[in-house]
Parts: structure tokens; sequence; C-alpha cells
């Protein structure tokens, strides 16, 4: 492959790299005054990057770089749904940095720079690869926490990102540095050919493990869940509804080819490691979620408990597995990004207000609204017939067809617990005596969004499950 | 439009019209809804709430009766109630890997989709008194009716899962909103009791159905498919029935409900509004029966036959306990709702005996209970509404004001007593058969729930009807009004037309029945074999 052809591959990524660069020296030169037109342009890049990821997708594996990059069907699913979530945040976050002061144009450059490095993780094939992914995505989401700066929440939480974020690298790069030691190799091709012949080397499954803990870190999987509530609830809403969204997709996009590709003749070493982490996960999510009342440590908890239903597909570790994976964050970037248009349609003169009583008797004030966050709760519950229940019948089944039926029924009960709080939200809203209505006039963007992601949940259309779980079948068929 | 109508028509697409039919009625609700004028500070205009509310009314009994006229009409043009097998079906591909969309009708569900179109419209008459949140009431309603008729028509275990588990979301919403006042302590936390009972309802029932979900799931993975009439087909080794009954049984017994797992039915029977009340003790409660007898011993004969000892013991417990429970109550709809428990503990009975007259009667108790426990709930919402006290002792000597009143109750009382020449006796003697073919001690002990039910259901009687008119409050009370009337008589004439000739709907049942049998019978014969 010619140099040409590589980066013709990689047009996504060198867009999106060129473009943020562009964009934030004409942001020095225009000053903020210009923060509108670069998230104009900024959602402009993002949507032609994704035009150009569906373009480029032919259902064909292209290694570039020597397999350090890998392009296939698997990638190009997730770096769809990557690049649509960071439009989306972008889109949902405008109201909000004009009213609270922090339009700066960096931030939706940020963005950006983000999603570049959640494209390189999802297109990771390589371990240094790995690793320059992961920090491109995490320096830039670093700043992101810490965004409003005249916050001590905000400038907490991004300190608290960094250090515990910087030492979820230092596991991954030990762990990476043990699986070249005992295999020789970066690439996960060339661990897997020699992973086969040292099935039960301690050393390297000790470098997994260390992997598996730090890739943990990135989707918020417990026990190393400890920094997403804090991060969640101090960071600026908008800037909590992107993290709740792309970067766990693209981390446990990751997760899963960095587990599968470079370790399939070793799956019974990692099966465990996952199926605990999945466990504890739902565990965590499910209790600690029923004592929160801030909204944002909610979702929080909630998300955590998420990232451990998706993990059990991970667990089944066959490529029905994967592909449940897939179809769950699909489904789950969907309610998260409803969900967190809700809530920063959550407003009252002075302010945004994030506890869950303030949505007393919403049904009255905005029944809209109402309904919309009713239906995505309950999409998050995995009630039927709503998508929700889709996501974790697919991990469920998954898990079922890899005789892992006890991870499937403790799943099953887990969601049957954490159906409580998301419950308790709906009874407030339909049940209570209304509190002081929310303004009106704030985003009708966001309550498009809102109202778009409900709706996409909302059971008339549940007839296009069927293709959103081939192609996601598709997708992870190309890992194996 | 017209095309689509047309085609629909052409090919048959019956049952999803039917099921489908009142969503319509919702959306168009919510339609009106969404087009309300606001004031100035966001709020409705009293005016226009007005009128939405009178929309909201006819829509839903416009919809309500649509449905009753459709369903009638199907069963009048295309069912054939001499064939056995699976009738009107449909058959669109969905998920793929074995999962579509497939409805149909045999005799045992093609009354009880009758019985959900029935009550329906009656449930909507009887929510008159309904004033706050119109449009969400009538909407709930509306939708439950759907995802009920869905349960009943569905052919794929998975388009069944999604409507029996999506009818958990109306009623958690009727209980909750429109439920009665009062305060619960729980766990040191104190809430309303209708939200503790809303909260009761919902987990209690999601949990029971989760493990069934994941039963779903290895079937599938058994069989390749999740369609009803070929996993009935299917057979299972006889060590996975076990545990694919267990799960199975978890969300049935749940449903049904049955003893141990009832206590979720009291409380939510308390607090719903009347209409919530008989639609959950008319028809809810009858998908846990119809589980039973669709997918529980079609599908695992051998386990079937195996837990049928534990299912009678659980069933004379129920029978039993819950009535002498019912004889304590101090709150009318408690009282009912045991009264519920009990009579569901004859179904279950009858159910596993295996027998036609056991199953037959089963199905039977479940349709005359759908009519006599719907009128007894609804002669309770005639009090209620009066009164707004459902304590027993606040009442008494109502005879004297109600005559009419006092008739109508004497009658549904009388049935959930099973006097003969009502529906109740047909049920409960047809159920007491079959179970005394296969062990005459269980038919002993069963009987004793008929002398109960006569205790609990005539000191009920007597305290509430019979006596001096002495209380303040009842000396205005004026008697039933021709809408409680036309309610009340159209469940009476149903009550007794099948009391006194039971044979039609005996008729729809048996073919139905016999073919079940027939293959479950041949399954413990081959198993027996081995």
């Amino acid at each position: 492959m010619t140099i040409a052809d590589t980066l013709f591959w990689l047009s996504p990524e060198l867009m999106l790299a060129g473009g943020a660069m562009a964009l934030l020296i004409a942001g020095v030169f225009l000053g903020d005054a210009s923060a509108r037109h670069i998230s104009t342009a900024s959602i402009v890049l993002l949507i032609i990057a994704l035009l150009t990821v569906v373009a480029l997708n032919n259902g064909l594996r292209q290694d570039l770089f020597g397999g350090a990059f890998r392009i296939d069907a698997y990638s190009s699913f997730a770096k769809t749904l990557i690049l649509a979530a960071a439009a989306i945040a972008i889109l949902m976050s405008d109201r909000f940095i004009a009213s609270e002061q922090l339009g700066r144009f960096e931030y939706p450059v940020l963005i950006v720079l983000a999603a570049l490095g959640m494209l390189l993780m999802v297109s990771a094939n390589d371990l240094i690869a790995l690793y320059m992914g992961v920090e491109t995505q995490s320096l830039a989401l670093y700043i992101l926490a810490a965004f409003n700066r005249d916050s001590r929440r905000s400038t907490e939480a991004g300190l608290k990102y960094f250090v515990l974020g910087a030492l979820s690298s230092c596991m991954l790069l030990y762990g990476a540095s043990l699986i070249y030691g005992f295999t020789g190799a970066t690439n996960f091709a060339a661990i897997a050919e020699s992973a086969a012949v040292q099935r039960e080397n301690v050393g390297l499954v000790f470098g997994l493990a260390f992997l598996v803990a730090g890739l943990a870190f990135k989707v918020s999987a417990a026990p190393f869940h400890m920094w997403t509530p804090d991060v969640y609830e101090g960071a600026p809403t908008p800037v909590t509804a992107f993290f709740a969204a792309a970067p766990k997709l693209a981390a446990m996009a990751l997760f899963a080819r960095a587990l599968v590709t470079p370790f399939p003749e070793i799956v019974d070493q990692w099966r465990p490691l996952i199926a605990i982490l999945a466990v504890a996960s739902m565990t965590v999510g499910a209790f600690s979620a029923i004592v929160q009342s801030n909204i944002k440590r909610l979702m929080a908890y909630s998300s955590i408990g998420h990232m451990g239903f998706a993990l059990i597909g991970l667990a089944a570790g066959t490529a029905n597995g994967v592909g449940s994976v897939l179809v769950y964050m699909a489904i789950y970037v969907v309610m998260t990004i409803g969900a967190f248009a809700c809530i920063l349609l959550m407003r009252r003169r002075g302010g945004m207000t994030e506890a869950i009583e303030d949505l007393s008797g919403l049904t009255r004030t905005n029944p809209g609204l109402a309904f919309a966050f009713t239906v995505l709760l309950f999409s998050l519950a995995g009630v039927p017939p709503t998508a929700g229940f889709f996501g974790k019948f697919f991990v469920f089944q998954a898990a079922v067809e890899a005789d892992l039926v006890w991870l499937a029924i403790f799943g099953a009960v887990m969601s049957v617990i954490s159906a409580y709080y998301y419950l308790r939200i709906i009874w407030i809203m339909w049940f209570n005596e209304p509190a002081p209505a929310f303004e009106r006039e704030v985003g009708a963007r966001l309550g498009m969004t809102a109202f778009g992601s409900a709706a996409l949940l909302f059971p008339v259309l549940l007839i296009f499950i069927g293709p959103l779980v081939s192609a996601a079948r598709n997708a992870a068929a190309a890992l194996f | 439009m017209n095309d689509l109508l047309a085609e629909s028509l052409a090919s048959q697409h019956w049952l999803s019209l039917l099921t489908f039919l009142p969503l319509v009625g919702a959306a168009a609700i919510a339609l009106r809804q969404a087009m309300a004028r606001r004031g100035a500070d966001g709020e409705i205009l009293a005016k226009d709430q007005a009128q939405i509310d009178t929309v909201a009314r006819t829509v839903a009994m416009l919809f309500t009766v649509g449905a009753f006229v459709v369903s009638v009409f199907v069963y009048v043009a295309y069912y054939d109630p001499s064939f056995g097998g699976y009738q009107l079906v449909e058959h669109i591909e969905w998920l793929g890997g074995g999962v579509s969309y497939k409805m149909g009708v045999d005799g045992i569900s093609i009354l009880f989709v009758l019985l959900t179109t029935f009550v329906m419209p009656i449930c909507i008459a009887a929510s008159k008194t309904i004033e706050k949140r119109v449009p969400e009431y009538m909407i709930a309603f509306l939708v439950m009716e759907t995802l009920i008729l869905g349960v009943f028509c569905a052919l794929d275990l998975l388009v069944f899962y999604l409507f029996f588990e999506g009818s958990l979301i109306p009623m958690f919403l009727i209980i909750g909103v429109w439920g009665s006042k009062g305060v619960k302590e729980f766990g040191g936390v104190s809430m309303p009791s209708r939200v503790y009972a809303a909260i009761k309802f919902f987990l209690y029932t999601l949990l029971g159905s989760v493990f069934m979900l994941i039963a779903i799931l290895w079937m599938w993975r058994y069989a390749g498919t999740t369609d009803i009439h070929a996993l009935q087909q299917t057979a299972f080794p006889a060590g996975a029935q076990k545990w694919l009954w267990v799960a199975f049984f978890a969300s049935f017994a749940v449903k049904m409900p049955m003893w141990p797992v009832h206590t979720w039915l009291p409380d939510a029977h308390v607090q719903a509004p009347t209409a919530g009340s008989v639609v959950l003790a008319a028809i809810l409660l009858k998908m846990g029966g119809y589980g039973f007898l669709r997918f529980s011993l079609p599908m695992f004969p051998i386990a079937s036959a195996d837990f049928a000892p534990f299912v009678y013991a659980l069933s004379i417990i129920a029978i039993i306990y819950t009535s002498l429970v019912a004889l304590a109550q101090e709150d009318m709809k408690k009282l009912i709702a045991y009264s519920s428990v009990a009579h569901m503990g004859f179904v279950t009975m009858g159910i596993f005996t295996g027998t036609s007259q056991g199953i037959e009667g089963g199905l039977f108790q479940m349709l005359s209970h759908g009519f006599i426990s719907g009128a007894l709930f609804l002669c309770v919402g005639v009090l209620y509404d009066r009164i707004h006290t459902r304590e027993i002792a606040a009442y008494g000597g109502l005879v004297h004001r109600m005559p009419f009143y006092a008739f109508l109750f004497l009658f549904f009382t009388m049935g959930n007593v099973g006097l003969p020449g009502v529906s109740g006796f047909v049920g409960e003697f047809l159920t007491m058969a079959g179970a005394f073919k296969v062990n005459s001690w269980i038919a002993f002990f069963a009987a004793f729930g008929v002398i109960l039910s006569a205790a609990y259901a005539l000191r009920l009687y007597r305290q509430v009807m019979y006596g001096e008119l002495t209380k303040d409050k009842l000396m205005a009370i004026p008697d039933v009004d021709a809408r409680e009337i036309v309610m009340l008589g159209l469940l009476m004439i149903f009550a007794l037309a099948l009391g006194v000739y039971p044979k039609p709907a005996l008729d729809v049942f048996a073919p139905s029945v016999d073919g079940l049998i027939a293959s479950f019978d041949a399954a413990l014969a081959a198993a027996g074999a081995h």
C-alpha cells in the first residue's frame, strides 16, 4: 500500500486533525466572538467526516501503517456513531455555553480533537496505536471536564479526572509492556500468534489483566469507576452529556478489539475478568444510584450499570457477543444523549437545577418534555417495548449462547433492581405535585434532540431494530 | 390511507388491525392534547381543557366500542370454532434468526380477546368520575388495551413478551397517578400509598418476568426459533424442561397471582381507580393462566406433570388461606382482591390436572371471573364514588336506600360464591371435577374454598347492605343511575347466560383443549417409554 493509499483511507482522521487545527488558528485570530461560528464549523466538519466514513466503508479490511491501524466494518460502525454523537454534543451545548458565559471557541475544537482520538482508538490494531488514541482522546477530555474554570466543582472534576486518568494510563502501559515483553510484538495479529503457543504463561496473563484494568477505567466499569460520579457531577452538563456518550462507545469498541483480536486463543483467561467487571459494574450501578438526589450523579451510576450490561456481551467472547455490545452501545448512546437533552432543559431563573426533586409534577408543567423523558427512562430501565429492552435482550442472548446463563440471570435481576431508580424519576414526574415550571424558551434544538431520541426509542420504530442488529453483527464479524 | 386499509382487510390482517386500533385512538387524543391552547403562564386554558377532556372521553369510548365491534365481527365472520389450531394467522419477518411478527388465535385465546374488548368500554364508562388529567388517563387505557390484545394474539414468544411486559407501563401510571389517597411508611420513608402500590406492582411483576426472558433466550437457542407453534412441537430435554418451567412459572405465578407471590395484588387493587381494578381483575390476571396453557403445559409437558403436585399444593393453600384472609378484611376492595387470589387457585388447580374438565373449567373460571370480579369492583366503585371510602364499617343498611344496587350487588356476590345458575359455579365445578379425577383429596380441600367464599362474600353483603341505616352520610345516598345499571347489567347478562348455558363457551374451548391434551399425553407417554 502506497503512502497515498494510506492517507486516503485515513482521510476522516486527517480531516478532523487538520480541521481542528485550522479552527484553532481561526479562533485565535477572531477571538471569542467567533465561538458560535466555530461551533457551526465544527459540526459541519464532523458531519463531513461522518459521511466520509460511510463512503469509505466497503466492508473490506484495510491495514494501514504496517497493521497499526485497521479500517473495517467494525471501525466504520463505531466511527459513524462517535461522529454523530460528537456533532450532537456540540449542537446541544451552544445555548448552555452562551448562558453560562463559557463562550470560548476552544470548546468545539476540543470536542473535535477528542473525536479524533476516539476514531484512532476504534481503529487501533497495535498497542502503541491504542495508547496514542486513548491519550489523544483523554487529554482533550481532561480539559473539557475543567472547562468551567471559574467553578470549583468543574476544576476539581478536571483535576480528579486527570490524576486518575493518568493512573489508568500507567496501568495500561504497564500491561502493554508486559504483553510486549512476553510476546515480542505490539501488533495485535502478531500478539495473537505468540499468545496461541503460550496460553498458560502467567506473565502474559498478568499483562492482559493490567490492560483490562486500564481499559475498564476508560469505560468506567466497577471497580475502576470511582472517578465517574464526581466528574459527571462537576463537569458542565453538556460536557457530561458528551462524556457519557461517545467516549464510552469508543472505549467499549476498543475494549472489544483489544481482547478479541490479540487474545482469541486465551479467551478462557480473560472471560472471567470481564464477567467479574460486568457483575461488579451492574451491582454498583444498581445499588448506588438508588440513593442519589442529583440527577447527573444518578446518570453517572446509571452509566456504570449500563457498561456492566454491555460487558456481558463482551464476556461471551463470540461474534454474536461483540455484535450485541455494539447494539447495546448504539442504543445506549441514543438514550444517553436524549436523557441529557432533557436534563439540559431543567433550568429555572438563576440557572441550571440538578436535583431530581425539581422534576416534580413535570407532566403537568411541561407534558412534552415529561413524555420524552419518560420514554427515555423506561428505555434506560430496559422495559419492553422500548429500544433499551432490545439492548439487554441481545447481550443476554449472547451470554446464553456462550453458556453464561448465570451471568444473564444475574444481569436480569440487576436490571430489575436498577429499574427502581428510573421508576423513581418517573414517579416524581408523574405522581408528585408540580414544582415551579422550568423556563420554556430555552433551546428548541435541545427539545428536538430529546424528542428525536425519544422517538427513536419509541415502540413504533421497533421495525428498525432488525437493520441495526444486522449492521452490528456484520461489523462484529469483521473482528473474527 | 384507504389503500392501506383495503389492503389490510384483503390480506386478513384482522388481528393486527384489532390490536392496534385502540392505539390509533390514543394517538388521536395525544394529538389533540398537544394542540391545546396555552395561556401566558404555560397552563392550558380551562375552557380548552374541558373541551379536550370531552374529546378524550368520546374518542376513548368510540375506539373501545370500535374494537369490540371489530372483534365480534372477526369472530363471527372469520373464526371457525370447530377447528382447534391457530386461525387468522399473520406472519411478517421482523428480527430474523427465527423471530418474526406472528399473530393468531385459537380456542384458548379467542374468548379472552372478546372478554378484553367487551370489558374495556365498560371501564371507560366507569371512568366518568375521573376528573384529573383525563386525556392521559384515556391514553393509558387505550394503550393498555392494545398491549393486552397483543398478549392474547401473539404467536411469537418475543412478541408475546413485549406485549406482556409492556402492559406494566400503563398500569403503573394508572395506579400511581389516579390512585387513591393515603400515606404508606416503608423502610423509614413515607410515600403516598398509591406510589408504593405502583412500584410494588411494577417491580414484582418485572422480577417475575425477567426469568422468563432468560428462558425464552435459551429456548430460542435450542430450537432456533421463537415461533410459539414451532416451540410447542419442540421436545425440550426433560432436564432443561424443569428449569424452563420454573422460569415461566415465576412470571405467570406472579401475574396470576398465586400464593405466596400474591401480595402485590391487594395493594394494587386498593390503590387503583375503579376502572384500573376492573382491568386488573378481569383481564390482566388472566394473562397468567393463559400463559400456563399456552406455554407451560404444551412446551414443558414432562415438567408440568412433575410439578403438578407442587401447583396443587400452592393452589389449595391459595384457596383456603386467602379465603381466610379475605374473611378478616376491613376494606371492600382488599376483600375482593383476596377472593380473586382464591378463585385463581381453582384455575391453576384445574389447568395442571391435564384433564379436559380441569382445563376447560380453568378457562371457564377465568372467563367468568372476568365478568364477576369486574362487576364486584364496579359495585365497590359505585359506593366509593358516593361516599369516598371503602371501609366496610362505614356502610350498613344500604338496602333501604339503594334497592336496585342491592339487587345487582347480591347477584354478583352470589356469582362470587359460585351459586348454581351463575357462571362462577360452572368453573368451580369443572375444575373440581378435573381435580377429583386426579386425586380426590385435592378436590376435598378445594371444596372448602366454596364454603369459605360463601362466608366472606355473605359477610360483606350483610355488613354493607343489611342492618339499620344509621350513618349520617348514608342517609341521602342515591341509588345506581342509568349508566351504572347499563355497565353492571351487561356484565350480569353474560354471567347469567354462561351460568345457565355454558356450552357455547365450552364448545369454543374444546377443540383447542383437546389438541393440547392429546399432545400433552403423547409427550408424557413418550417420556415414560424411555
